[in-house]
């Protein structure tokens, strides 16, 4: 089996910060203003968003310029606080008043739909979280000729978000059956099954032994 | 595409020129193959529809989402400690490795350690889940390539190991058993030695394997330069684990970050291969259950004492924030992106699972092939359903 190679490679030193800086600085030399906001956060991972009209060229600049090879994903986040809650309110009583104001993550934002995705360096061992707003077209440039792997990615995002990508071939639905309306990882489409009967986890709220029955409420009775 | 295969690339050429020669002179079409849904090389239910041209694919399309569960969804109205019991099921032969990343995200986000004990115990189960996970595709390979007997043999060895999962965790599939801060118990009295014991039996299993199938002529004859993904292109599908590496992609997760898990404290190999075919695939699979045995051997040897669990409050609220871990599992890179809003449930968790890429680079593979073929490629690339639809 001498034909047959493998590697040994020594654990390698762990790259700081200071990749992750460099790579905040590269991609603001390259997209200028469009890159609107940045995070490195010490030791963990480092978030960037850049304007919807140039996600494409951060893609591009992502791959060339950063040098980040590997494709991890691609996804979207609905940052409106869900109508239902948990899905655990009583089906036959009137609906809950809740704070539906709209709080975007790390890097901030200004729209409901964020657009997020991931690429990683295989020999540089790091990777950049890259986010972008979704305008009120949602319709978001294709990620396919940056990475190819994308393609299912978007697809996925499309049904279960509803946005569209400009130049992505054949945007069919991968997992919903065809004609399904309504995108069900929006926040405000019901998860059914908690809709037609009550969470039977409510039910179960009673207070620890030992502790004041005034301290336990809803939410610790059930975790 | 300048490294791909000659004879896959020749194969292509002609099948299309065949196609068009067909199409224009006779006025016929190829003809239409539908795999599955249900076909015993599937491992579950993907169906994948080729369209042919005599004995050669011209095109090829997976058709996923029959086992869609709809998990990400659900974390939504879960706690953040329910949330493993979903995601468990995901990659249903490798059960504890899913845990383990989205824990690690839960506790990146609480800024929260497990104790020394809990993160070794943690990486011998991770471990242990993939030996019997890639004990099965070992033995599975020879079924898809019509030998009989591996089948058998993987099934009696995978059964030490599941034995062992249940001896610790009280279940087989789903033990269920990592908790935010560490786990729910330490090992019960004998695992060690026990462990031990089945680590020298599968490594028998894995040289049995070795001679059976590897060094088998129809089984080298059958997967050696078929289905060849080049480096590139691996890359760009984002292909990880033994699919990346037997492209020649040297990366590996538990050696290229810093993870709260106990892989930086033994020595271990990093198995690759240049070929990027079935072969080099599947050959890398069997390089990384022998080393797995050997890593679970040398974390016993080091299991530090201590307990098992870190200090948390009973009522799980984790700070508002985004965090992403992802971990080496045996089907490739799986990770969560958790965001948090400060509440007792996630907010939203993106779950990257490694079949959904793995997979994905179907259409491209598959045209040009022969259709006995089909079956080896899709055998040598390895998904599970569940982790393909989540």
């Amino acid at each position: 089996m001498s034909q047959l190679s493998s590697t040994d490679t020594p654990i390698a030193a762990l790259p700081g910060d200071a990749l992750r800086e460099r790579a905040v600085d590269q991609l603001r030399a390259e997209l200028g203003d469009a890159l609107i906001d940045t995070l490195v956060k010490p030791g963990d991972d480092v978030w960037v968003r850049v304007r919807a009209d140039a996600w494409h060229e951060a893609g591009i600049a992502l791959r060339d310029v950063v040098g980040l090879d590997y494709f991890c994903f691609l996804s979207a986040i609905d940052w409106m606080p869900s109508p239902f809650g948990r899905g655990e309110d009583d089906p036959t009583q009137p609906q809950a008043e809740r704070d539906m104001t709209i709080r975007q993550g790390y890097t901030g934002g200004e729209t409901r739909f964020q657009l997020f995705a991931r690429a990683c360096s295989t020999t540089l061992h790091f990777g950049v979280t890259i986010k972008a707003d979704v305008g009120d077209d949602m319709t978001m440039p294709t990620w396919i000729p940056c990475y190819t792997g994308a393609n299912w990615h978007e697809r996925e995002a499309h049904e279960m978000f509803g946005i569209n990508f400009a130049g992505h071939p054949d945007l069919r639905n991968m997992y919903l059956p065809t004609g399904f309306e309504g995108h069900p990882m929006r926040k405000d489409f019901p998860l059914l099954a908690r809709m037609v009967k009550p969470w039977p986890g409510i039910v179960d709220v009673e207070p620890l032994p030992g502790e004041p029955a005034d301290n336990s409420d809803a939410d610790g009775g059930e975790s | 595409m300048t490294m791909l295969g000659d004879r896959q690339r020749l194969a292509y050429i002609a099948s299309q020129a065949a196609d068009a020669r067909l199409n224009v002179e006779l006025e016929t079409e190829g003809m239409t193959l539908n795999i599955g849904p249900q076909h015993p090389a599937t491992h579950g239910t993907l169906r994948i529809i080729c369209r042919l041209d005599g004995e050669q694919v011209v095109w090829a399309e997976p058709s996923a989402g029959y086992m869609h569960r709809g998990y990400e969804k659900l974390t939504e109205v879960r706690t953040f400690p329910q949330v493993t019991s979903l995601v468990n099921r995901i990659d249903w032969l490798g059960s504890f490795a899913n845990e383990v990343p989205f824990i690690l995200a839960a506790e990146k986000l609480m800024d929260i350690e497990a104790p020394p004990r809990a993160q070794h115990i943690r990486t011998i189960l991770f471990e242990l889940s993939r030996i019997a996970n890639v004990s099965l595709f070992l033995g599975d390979l020879g079924v898809q390539l019509g030998a009989i007997t591996p089948v058998f043999m993987a099934f009696r060895d995978r059964e030490y190991v599941l034995n062992l999962i249940e001896s610790a965790t009280g279940g087989r599939f789903h033990p269920n058993f990592d908790r935010i801060g560490g786990l729910k118990d330490d090992l019960p009295k004998g695992w060690i030695e026990e462990t031990r014991s089945v680590m020298r039996k599968l490594r028998t299993f894995c040289d049995e394997i070795d001679d059976l199938l590897f060094g088998n002529e129809i089984f080298q004859s059958r997967t050696r330069g078929i289905g060849v993904i080049p480096k590139d292109v691996a890359l760009q599908y984002g292909l990880s684990g033994p699919n990346l590496r037997a492209s020649g992609v040297d990366y590996d997760l538990r050696r290229d970050q810093k993870i709260a898990m106990a892989w930086d404290k033994v020595d271990f190999k990093v198995w690759t291969h240049s070929d990027g075919d079935s072969f080099a695939r599947c050959w890398v699979r069997l390089q990384e259950t022998r080393e797995a045995t050997l890593i679970v051997e040398k974390l016993l040897d080091t299991l530090p004492a201590g307990p098992v669990m870190a200090k948390v409050p009973r009522i799980i609220k984790v700070p508002e924030g985004e965090a992403w871990v992802s971990t080496e599992n045996p089907l490739g890179e799986m990770g969560y992106y958790v965001v948090s809003k400060g509440d007792l449930g996630p907010f939203r968790v993106k779950i990257r699972s490694a079949s959904f890429n793995n997979i994905s680079i179907v259409p491209w593979l598959l045209r040009g092939v022969y259709v006995p073929d089909v079956i080896t490629i899709l055998a040598s690339l390895y998904f599970i359903l569940g982790d393909i639809d989540r």
